[in-house]
């Protein structure tokens, strides 16, 4: 299998499979980390059962989520070596270190009250256990912290220096780990895990809704998932927008590629809204363009002068369709997600949230579209910065391994095998667990408070929740 | 005077890794002794006696290797191409047993293909490992910054071994923690298999030490000469002494003596090692101070190393309290 392709071909594509895989697990687990805290934390304060109930139903997928997290992100701390050792001796100095904090931080932690999470409220007691649900989510959100330093440090790197071995060394760790983009990539990366979460946890009420399994427990992620995509959807917008001007100081060319520009405008760049970018004849074909808009939104002026592609060598450009293309699709849904939001406040206003099917079928549509933005995300960041690994120092071709390529070769044909296999049986599971909500009982519906009493008959009507 | 933070951290790698050797050890022998255990209410057992714990464990494996990364980044560099297989093998085994844990509960139909992947997944890590450390021992060439062998020279009989070697261990740590944790039946049946492996662990130590001086001339220096011959005095006397004391663990059908028997075998099989090692990182080609990050970094990670690793500890310990006494079949959320 891949004989044709070159040792760097093939480790890029096996980074890519294996990274992308893994980003799926880690964006989910940690919006949900958070949201059974909150569960969690609503069950003491309220006594309410359903919040409990809620706790439960969710932990076992996350145990689900978490593992495969945690099995392909072993894969990834190894992968440094084995694949892009030469990236490896020479970023290691820096990179290493904050890897290091990720792991003593957040993948202990995380690991360490997994256990009491998942098997121990019986042994410790509630409040016990909250404080072990809290290290649970706190550790997820540490692991993003750090990861997120390391991706933008590789972005655009801050506070090294270059030693005689060609090794980046660290001259000022406040500013390599507060490299300029990662304040804006964290912000967008958390906040698109959270907007995740929303939607999957807003389509499994959704979908219990239409089935009118248990009324009550539905309504109530549904109610909470729409709250959090309504309120945080136009402002992960605000923040990718923000994202965006940091990459346009930062990382121009990216840009370029993201807008299709292979022309520079002196006066003033449209906006392509769609196109098919010829990379080997460097122009858009067949483009939609509004013209000037692209100045405005970048610049916030009309006639702002934009540089394109044609200001840099063939060899140092990014592969512009994919980054065009994907960049589209996950603004698209971005904007799709703000108006599921919408919609639901709208619903909400109207006393009509639980009963609009329409509503529910596209909130159960929307379910894994947030998976998607953010796998876009990844690619647009990721391929944008191409050649290099470490931006504008040290290209990708630079940073191989000296592994011949029948061996990375085999070792990518049998990732793709096992990760098939393995994630697949383990999504059906998920599905299969997060179409099991267990009905309510008689005594919990009428121990219910009266405002969702409309529950009882199967369609809950109102604001509740 | 300086602090030699190179020398503090080979020894917290080393701390990272012994802790991953011996905590994944007896996890990994568990999934390996699945096939021997027919009762589905006895794989049960086994499996809900490490799953609040293994992900625990398993995290000081990649604190290994990211700590290898951080501190001595060119030894991560060589080390990782040289052992390309038995890694990417070791990780797919990871693979398949770690999701196991959660896959085996959510299903009957296919319940025994998970079982088989718990079973086969630890056997192919642990063997790996015990690979990964025999090729270690061989020894790996090194030109410029990079790996300089081919892409089978970690495949010899000695690294077969060391592999089956160190499997045999896990099965022995796995089958004391059973003694430990289970009662009737099982524990019985567990206590066979200790006294068994705990043999051939013993053997297979025994194998190790006398064919490892003859892989290079400086194991032979280090070990029958002054003043290091008198660890190769201390050792075997060591070894004696757990010998002893899993000797009355079985007859007493003591689980943590049986526990502590192969978790201190290991220990010391661990420091003979290291004392055949010092001072390379990479077996005769680079040494701890060939291999280090810069001053800047091996620091400002021990800062955090210092404070966090004993936090660390002590939330593990009290994860193990929560779960300590035996274990039953029914326990878990499942």
């Amino acid at each position: 299998m891949f004989d044709s392709f070159s040792a760097e071909h093939l480790a890029r594509a096996q980074f890519a499979f294996t990274v992308s895989f893994h980003i799926i697990f880690p964006a989910f687990s940690i919006g949900l980390a958070s949201y059974l805290a909150v569960l969690e934390g609503l069950w003491l304060k309220t006594k309410d059962e359903v919040y409990l109930e809620l706790f439960n139903f969710w932990k076992a997928i996350f145990a689900v989520a978490f593992g495969m997290g945690v099995v392909s992100g072993i894969v990834m701390s190894y992968e440094f070596g084995t694949n892009w050792s030469v990236f490896s001796d020479k970023a290691g100095p820096i990179i290493g270190p904050l890897m290091g904090y990720e792991v003593l931080s957040a993948f202990f932690l995380e690991a360490g009250f997994l256990g009491v999470m998942l098997f121990g409220l019986k042994r410790v007691g509630p409040k016990l256990h909250f404080l072990a649900t809290l290290m649970v989510a706190v550790g997820t959100l540490f692991s993003a912290f750090w990861i997120l330093s390391v991706n933008s440090w590789m972005q655009t790197p801050a506070g090294y220096g270059i030693n005689d071995q060609g090794q980046f060394v660290p001259t000022d760790w406040w500013a390599a780990i507060f490299n300029p983009s990662f304040p804006y990539r964290l912000v967008h990366m958390v906040l698109a895990a959270y907007l995740t979460t929303s939607l999957v946890v807003g389509a499994v009420g959704a979908w219990h809704l239409l089935r009118k399994t248990a009324p009550r427990r539905a309504s109530k992620m549904f109610s909470m998932a729409m709250w959090m995509a309504a309120l945080v959807a136009p402002i992960q917008i605000l923040a990718g927008d923000q994202h965006g001007l940091n990459t346009l100081e930062h990382q121009p060319v990216k840009v370029m590629a993201m807008e299709g520009h292979f022309e520079s405008h002196p006066d003033g760049a449209p906006l392509i809204l769609f196109g098919l970018p010829d990379q080997d004849e460097q122009t858009v074909d067949y483009a939609l363009e509004i013209p000037k808009l692209s100045s405005l939104i970048l610049k916030h002026d009309l006639n702002a002068p934009l540089q394109g592609l044609d200001t840099v060598p063939r060899d140092k450009q990014p592969p512009v369709a994919i980054v065009f293309w994907s960049f589209r699709v996950m603004v698209a849904i971005g904007f799709a997600i703000l108006g599921l939001g919408l919609w639901s406040l709208y619903a909400r206003w109207r006393k009509q949230l639980y009963d609009s099917p329409w509503l529910l079928r596209a909130a159960v549509v929307m379910g894994p579209s947030g998976f998607i933005a953010v796998l876009a995300g990844w690619v647009t960041t990721e391929v944008g910065r191409q050649p290099y690994t470490i931006y504008g120092l040290l290209e990708t071709s630079q940073s191989l391994s000296p592994v011949a390529a029948p061996a990375v070769s085999a070792s990518l044909t049998a990732f793709i095998i096992v990760y098939f296999t393995v994630f697949s049986a383990g999504v059906f599971y998920i599905f299969r667990l997060m179409d099991k909500l267990p009905r309510e009982t008689d005594d919990e519906i009428a121990d219910a408070p009266i405002r969702t009493a409309t529950g009882l008959t199967g369609t809950p009507k109102g604001g509740a929740a | 005077m300086t602090i030699d933070l190179p020398f503090i951290w080979a020894g917290l790698i080393a701390f990272a890794v012994m802790a991953y050797v011996v905590l994944d050890g007896f996890d990994l022998g568990i999934g390996i002794l699945f096939p021997f255990f027919r009762k589905k209410e006895d794989k049960d057992v086994m499996m809900n006696s490490v799953a609040p714990v293994w992900d625990g464990n398993e995290t000081w494996l990649v604190l290994g290797g990211g700590g290898l990364l951080a501190a001595f980044p060119l030894a991560y560099a060589v080390i990782l191409p040289a052992l390309y297989a038995p890694i990417i093998a070791m990780l797919l085994g990871l693979v398949f047993r770690g999701v196991a844990f959660e896959y085996r509960w959510r299903t009957h139909r296919g319940q025994w293909f998970w079982n088989l992947a718990f079973a086969a997944g630890s056997l192919v890590a642990a063997l790996s490992q015990g690979i990964v450390l025999g090729t270690l021992v061989q020894g790996i060439p090194v030109e410029g910054r990079a790996y300089a062998g081919g892409w089978w020279d970690w495949a010899t009989p000695f690294s077969f071994m060391t592999g089956i070697a160190v499997a045999a261990g896990y099965v022995f740590l796995g089958a004391g923690w059973l003694v430990w944790k289970t009662e009737g039946a099982l524990q019985s049946k567990a206590l066979r298999i200790a006294r068994n492996s705990g043999l051939a662990t013993v053997v297979a130590m025994g194998i190790f030490s006398l064919w490892s001086p003859f892989k290079h001339p400086e194991y032979m220096e280090r070990w029958f000469g002054w003043p290091t011959v008198i660890f190769s005095l201390i050792v075997p006397l060591g070894v004696l002494c757990f010998i002893w004391l899993g000797y009355t663990g079985y007859k007493r059908c003591d689980g943590p003596k049986l526990f502590f028997s192969a978790l201190g075998l290991f220990v010391l099989g661990y420091v003979g090692i290291g004392i055949s090692f010092y001072p390379y990182m990479v077996p005769h080609s680079l040494t701890i101070w060939d291999a280090a990050a810069p001053d800047d970094s091996l620091s400002f990670l021990l800062a955090g190393a210092v404070v966090l690793i004993p936090i660390i500890l002590i939330y593990t310990a009290y994860a193990y309290w929560v779960f300590r006494g035996k274990v039953r079949a029914s326990e878990g959320y499942h």
